[in-house]
């Protein structure tokens, strides 16, 4: 810390000289920047400011009733239901994918690499559909799950693997070159001194690279809470069975009862506010600066 | 990259990691993306061809496609702008705007779609301005943009704010102590040493338009012909039981992306060289 506040007093001298060949004219600063601050002042805060008031529109007693009403309490625990399945699943999938990836030479590594990151060139529409095609009653194993009497799509287990699908690469592309980056010298060293495959893993591996495992569970929960196309597709649209949040924020919206949509939706803006701070703490501890 | 042995690693767990790693791969992804294309594949070509070319199909293609081009350029230009403000200047409040750019990343995609919606409808805080203008906004084409706007947004900035960072500013310097003006400075030099990241953000940015759904449903009025985007075309199809014209739009759509990811690795590779000189 010290010695990087004497590095960057011992340079600003040399960067002052420098300055005014990089440097706008103040006209073209402020005008940059009230554009700037113009155009995400109508893209990003307004469309948030609205969902707080709109939510509010009806006081806080309307609100509170609106959160606690049984069908938006069952879409809450759905929700954190998904959540509490895809994210572990993909976490799991993202340390042992970077572990293979990052530790070890094998051909059809770039090919695999790739494969990780199909999930999000896919529309989220096509994501559900494409479960409806293998689950559904017309599906590949439609007929077999009927004679079983397992439901998966328009149930329960459709909307989590739907979520998994569109939260599949998020733990992955975060780990993979940030342990490229990190190399094997450490584990080698552990494992030459006598530790296993596993305590190499828990206790050199993973505090090195804890904090992009956290950024990634960030996105990855983000992304699974919010998730709206894919589990739109194979939900079915129960009310208090398979409906999640967000499905629940567009039935009310679409039953015109808007500060009921709203209010559940403020619930997901606050989720989205919080990932926001915590990546961004998370970025900061990650580069050293507080 | 510094590594030099070969996959007989004295590691432990290559063989579990992969083998989990693929196993879960194929039946999260490979297996169910498969699905589409093999469907697909039993319809006879004439089928397909009726199916992915009706006049309904082709409006949705052209909406798709034209407001997301659209949406991707403007993000292009307003993009840059808030990524040179946020490396180059300082004011008060800048680290809470530049974490506010992820947003669009952050915010659950209905949330958005009905908060737009609430914006630019007739009675809403923007669209009461602009309805006695003459532009009306959601329920238009208009909306679609808006929404495709505010979902790209975060493209752009973040692949252009890192190679911002990273630019030396001796090559301004020498440009300036050469008798460059500062305008041409930024045209002649910065302009294309940031092209490959504004090219790549832009793909990123038109990619992920083209397949988003649930902030465009709200704001567009989902009207036949004219305000029904691709991927409510398939939902509409799959809920009349049409699941083969369904399967087979998705086809177009997923080898389109795929396409989209190429040409995006390709100019990423691209770009790294270009910074690599």
């Amino acid at each position: 810390m010290a010695s990087a506040i004497a590095s960057t007093l011992a340079t600003r001298p040399v960067r002052a000289v420098s300055h005014r060949a990089t440097r706008d004219p103040a006209w073209a600063r402020w005008t940059l920047t009230a554009v700037a601050l113009l155009f995400l002042a109508f893209f990003l805060v307004l469309p948030l400011l609205v969902v707080f008031v709109q939510a509010l529109d009806k006081g806080g007693a309307y609100f509170l009733a609106t959160v606690r009403e049984p069908d938006a309490l069952a879409s809450i625990r759905l929700t954190l239901l998904t959540v509490a399945i895809a994210v572990p699943a993909n976490v799991t999938f993202g340390v042992s994918a970077a572990w293979a990836i990052a530790k070890f030479r094998f051909p059809g590594k770039s090919l695999l690499t790739t494969l990780i990151d199909l999930p999000f060139a896919v529309s989220p529409v096509i994501s559900g559909l494409i479960y409806v095609l293998v689950f559904g009653a017309q599906g590949w194993l439609g007929p077999w799950l009927i004679d079983h009497n397992i439901r998966i799509i328009f149930a329960v287990p459709g909307i989590i693997l739907a979520t998994t699908f569109v939260t599949f690469p998020f733990v992955a592309r975060e780990l993979i070159p940030l342990m490229q980056a990190q190399g094997t010298d450490e584990e080698y060293s552990a494992v030459t001194l006598g530790a296993s495959g596993w305590q190499t893993f828990w206790r050199v591996t993973l505090p090195n690279i804890r904090w992009g495992l956290l950024y990634g569970v960030i996105l990855c929960n983000a992304r699974a809470m919010g998730e709206f196309g894919a589990v739109s597709v194979v939900s079915g649209h129960i009310r208090g069975e398979t409906n999640t949040m967000p499905l629940h924020v567009e039935i009310l919206y679409n039953e015109y009862n808007i500060v009921g949509a709203f209010a559940v939706a403020s619930l997901l803006a606050l989720l989205a506010l919080a990932t926001l701070v915590l990546k961004s703490i998370v970025e900061w501890r990650q580069t050293g600066t507080p | 990259m510094t590594r030099t042995r070969n996959s007989r690693s004295i590691l432990p767990g290559f063989g579990l990691s992969l083998g989990f790693t693929v196993a879960y791969l194929g039946l999260i992804v490979l297996i169910p993306l498969s699905a589409a294309f093999i469907r697909t594949a039993g319809m006879s070509w004439h089928d397909f061809v009726a199916a992915v070319s009706s006049p309904r199909v082709i409006a949705a293609y052209r909406l798709s496609f034209g407001a997301s081009l659209a949406a991707g350029l403007v993000n292009v230009v307003f993009g840059l702008v808030v990524a040179w403000v946020l490396v180059r200047y300082s004011f008060p409040g800048k680290r809470i705007v530049d974490s506010l750019v992820d947003l669009p990343f952050a915010l659950p995609t209905a949330v958005a779609g009905i908060a737009l919606t609430s914006l630019y409808s007739p009675n809403g805080w923007v669209g009461r301005w602009l309805v006695p203008l003459g532009f009306r906004v959601a329920f238009t084409w208009s909306g679609v943009f808006v929404a495709l706007t505010f979902i790209g947004l975060p493209f752009v900035v973040r692949t252009v704010q890192p190679v911002l960072l990273e630019l030396e500013p001796e090559i301004e310097e020498a440009s300036s102590t050469l008798g460059a003006s500062r305008l041409q400075t930024v045209i002649r030099i910065l302009l294309p040493e940031l092209a490959p990241s504004l090219l790549t953000g832009f793909a990123l940015a038109f990619a992920r338009a083209l397949g988003e759904y649930g902030s465009v449903v709200f704001i567009s009025g989902n009207m036949p012909m004219r305000t029904e985007i691709v991927p409510l075309l398939i939902i509409t199809k799959l809920e009349q039981y049409d699941y083969q014209g369904a399967t087979a739009i998705a086809v177009v759509m997923l080898v389109s992306s795929f396409v989209l990811l190429l040409l995006i690795n390709l100019l990423q590779k691209w770009s790294r060289r270009h910074q690599a000189i």
